[in-house]
């Protein structure tokens, strides 16, 4: 498939996954890969402090936006920006007449009490942002770095239980108008990001079945982020491998390889296994990004992924011709 | 100072990190290893994974501690609970309640039910209440608490001061005062303030949050000399916190700052365990060039393979390096990745083994 096509299938991609999966890691790829096929690309951020930032090398993300790329020649802008709860509750507040004590909401801790009382409110006035952000039109694509794990059903979740829990008045309309987005494949798709690892899988699987059925938000391929390319060379014994290209070992270099290759056969079945038990439990395509041998991804390692996934978005199949 | 020193000497375990590092797998471990040892031990974990519910042999975890079957003849007992943020808050609400009338007003209150699920802080507020209870209302010789997956790991800490300030609430105050005679020009801003709030999101949720602080009356007292307890007791001696980290740069950052912030409030870090390390198979040639020299064959391979590894671990030695500093002489326990799944109690057993038996080689 055209990784612009893809790209540009919905013009929101909600990005979730289990904490240390690698979530923030595929919302920096994908922004990336949108720019490199020419899309004017933003990311949102709706948590604050992530590592998202850095990964670009920038200064913490903030309310107002920022730019990451530059546009260039067949490059596509990047900005950044975040959404973060607590200010879009208090924009919604201002919007609506209580600008003026917008300051006393905070310090008399006012807004506490409405986000209590109000369950999903701070939720549903971050994704009513994100839905305006998409109506203006200015981007391409808007990538949002969802919450971790659990959070993000609630987060998604939050619009159907408020159009039920306060019928009229604007929180009610601004329910509806989420939902709208959420249910629109051609406006809005999640990705879930797992790593090929037991845990992180089977919580991806819970989470696709709940967005499926209790949001009705279209889901997109899941990717995979880290998974340890095969080498068959493994199989062999070092000694013999040695041989083969006319070299002798050292005893204690062959079982430095041989422990390596062991070990790595051994992970890659493990791999292997969940990569299947997934295929056969949810049935979405799966983008299989390579493992980056870094403990730091800086933009090398970024450019890599990124390369990584447009590399996979070509190997779907093109809808256009099934 | 070992960890397996730190474990024996310690009542209470608080393991603290962020999300997706193995914090409930280490405190089950560090659990079960006491327990192996003799003693009794409980973990609450806050949402365990399934397959850590099963590894445990249990079917489904409550919020009261149940008894993990199947440890060796000659162990302790070994304990394990999943917290209920709701009924452990609809406890302390009994507790501290003056009647039966009072519980009920406040259990049946919307508003109420609403700051179990949706009040950032409540569950950190409430593991720590539940801590507390095993602690120093149980006969546990050490309770090992999971802290829950939030991106600010010292919410833990500032969870109950904060739920008690959120609980003594002004707005309630202010609103009260009139009918208390007391001067009204300054309630009227804050009137002002609630109508216009009822305005936005509607009357009758304003109306719950006031009927709420209203039966609450009475009780912020009692809330806040419990949380001013459960502060004192994560300051004993024999409370450990235990940081968790992953090998990654991002993670080790975190802990990093969340060390410093520890320190901050006078809290020792009391041991470092960094989970999913990279063996590096030994570090003596540059099998990077040989894996250049022979690609396109099986040797090619094993040397790629060895040179992916050493340069990963290499990576993660070096940012390990600045935490272990900063947070010396806590031991620092690298717990290689493993090659099995914990899938019951004995791969728990196993990861345990590499977590206490790396345990003495790998101070700093």
């Amino acid at each position: 498939m055209d990784p612009k096509q893809f790209l540009t299938t919905s013009g929101v991609i909600i990005v979730a996954g289990k904490g240390g999966v690698g979530k923030t890691a595929v919302s920096a790829a994908l922004a990336m890969a949108s720019s490199s096929v020419g899309l004017r690309t933003l990311i949102v951020e709706v948590e604050g402090k992530s590592g998202l930032a850095s990964l670009f090398n920038s200064a913490q993300f903030s309310y107002s936006e920022i730019q990451l790329v530059e546009p260039s020649l067949g490059v596509g802008e990047v900005r950044a920006r975040t959404v973060l709860p607590e200010d879009a509750l208090l924009d919604y507040l201002k919007d609506h007449g209580l600008k003026r004590i917008s300051g006393r909401l905070v310090s008399t801790g006012a807004l506490d009490v409405v986000a209590t009382a109000v369950p999903g409110i701070s939720d549903i006035l971050v994704l009513g942002k994100i839905k305006q952000l998409e109506r203006s039109r200015e981007f391409d694509l808007i990538i949002v770095d969802a919450p971790a794990a659990g959070h993000a059903i609630t987060f998604l979740r939050s619009a159907s239980g408020l159009e039920d829990a306060v019928k009229v008045g604007p929180i009610n309309s601004q329910a509806k108008d989420v939902l709208a987005l959420l249910n629109d494949p051609t406006r809005c798709r999640v990705l879930l990001v797992t790593s090929p690892e037991e845990t992180p899988v089977n919580e991806l699987i819970e989470t696709a079945y709940s967005l499926e059925d209790e949001v009705g938000v279209s889901l997109g391929p899941v990717v995979v982020n880290g998974v340890l390319p095969e080498l068959p060379g493994l199989q062999a014994n070092p000694l013999e491998a040695a041989a083969q290209a006319g070299v002798e070992l050292q005893p204690s270099e062959a079982q430095n390889l041989a422990d390596a290759a062991l070990f790595r056969l051994q992970r890659t079945a493990l791999q292997r296994a969940q990569l299947d038990r997934m295929a056969q439990e949810l049935p979405l395509p799966q983008l299989l990004l390579p493992y980056v041998f870094t403990s730091e991804l800086g933009p090398d390692g970024l450019a890599q992924l990124s390369n990584g996934l447009l590399a996979k978005i070509r190997d779907l199949p093109d809808p256009s011709r099934s | 100072m070992s960890l397996e020193s730190v474990v024996a000497q310690s009542h209470v375990i608080v393991c603290c990190g962020s999300g997706g590092v193995g914090k409930t797998t280490t405190a089950a471990v560090i659990a079960l290893h006491a327990a192996l040892q003799g003693r009794k031990t409980v973990v609450v974990t806050i949402d365990p994974a399934r397959r850590l519910a099963d590894a445990l042999g249990l079917d489904g975890l409550t919020n009261e501690p149940a008894q993990i079957p199947g440890l060796p003849e000659g162990s302790g007992e070994m304990w394990a609970m999943m917290l209920d943020t709701k009924a452990t808050f609809d406890g302390l609400v009994r507790r501290y309640a003056a009647d039966s009338n009072q519980t009920e007003q406040i259990l049946e209150n919307s508003f109420y039910r609403n700051i179990s699920t949706s009040l950032s802080g409540t569950q950190e507020y409430m593991a720590s209440e539940k801590l507390y209870e095993l602690a120093i209302e149980s006969d546990y010789d050490l309770v090992v608490v999971d802290t829950p997956p939030t991106r600010n790991a010292l919410d833990f800490l500032e969870a109950p001061r904060r739920l008690a300030k959120f609980l003594d609430h002004r707005i309630y105050k202010v609103l009260m005062l009139p009918t208390r005679g007391i001067v009204k020009a300054v309630n009227v801003a804050a009137q002002t303030l609630l109508r216009s709030i009822s305005k936005v999101v509607g009357t009758e949720v304003i109306a719950d949050a006031i009927a709420f602080f209203g039966a609450f009356e009475g009780m912020e007292q009692g809330f806040k000399e419990r949380a001013a307890e459960v502060d004192s007791l994560l300051s004993q001696p024999d409370t450990a916190f235990i940081l968790i980290a992953s090998p990654h740069a991002d993670t080790m950052a975190e802990a990093q700052f969340f060390a410093a912030r520890l320190r901050e409030l006078k809290i020792t870090v009391r041991a470092l365990i960094i989970n999913r390390m990279q063996p590096s198979f030994g570090d003596n040639h540059s099998p990077e060039d040989l894996a250049e020299r022979y690609a396109g064959t099986p040797l090619g391979e094993q040397y790629q393979c060895l040179a992916e590894a050493q340069h990963l671990a290499r990576g993660e030695q070096k940012h390990l390096l600045g935490l272990a500093q900063e947070l010396a002489p806590a031991p620092v326990v690298q717990v290689p990745v493993q090659a099995f799944e914990v899938s019951n109690m004995a791969t728990l057993q196993m990861l345990g083994q590499a977590m206490f038996d790396t345990d003495v080689t790998s101070e700093p």
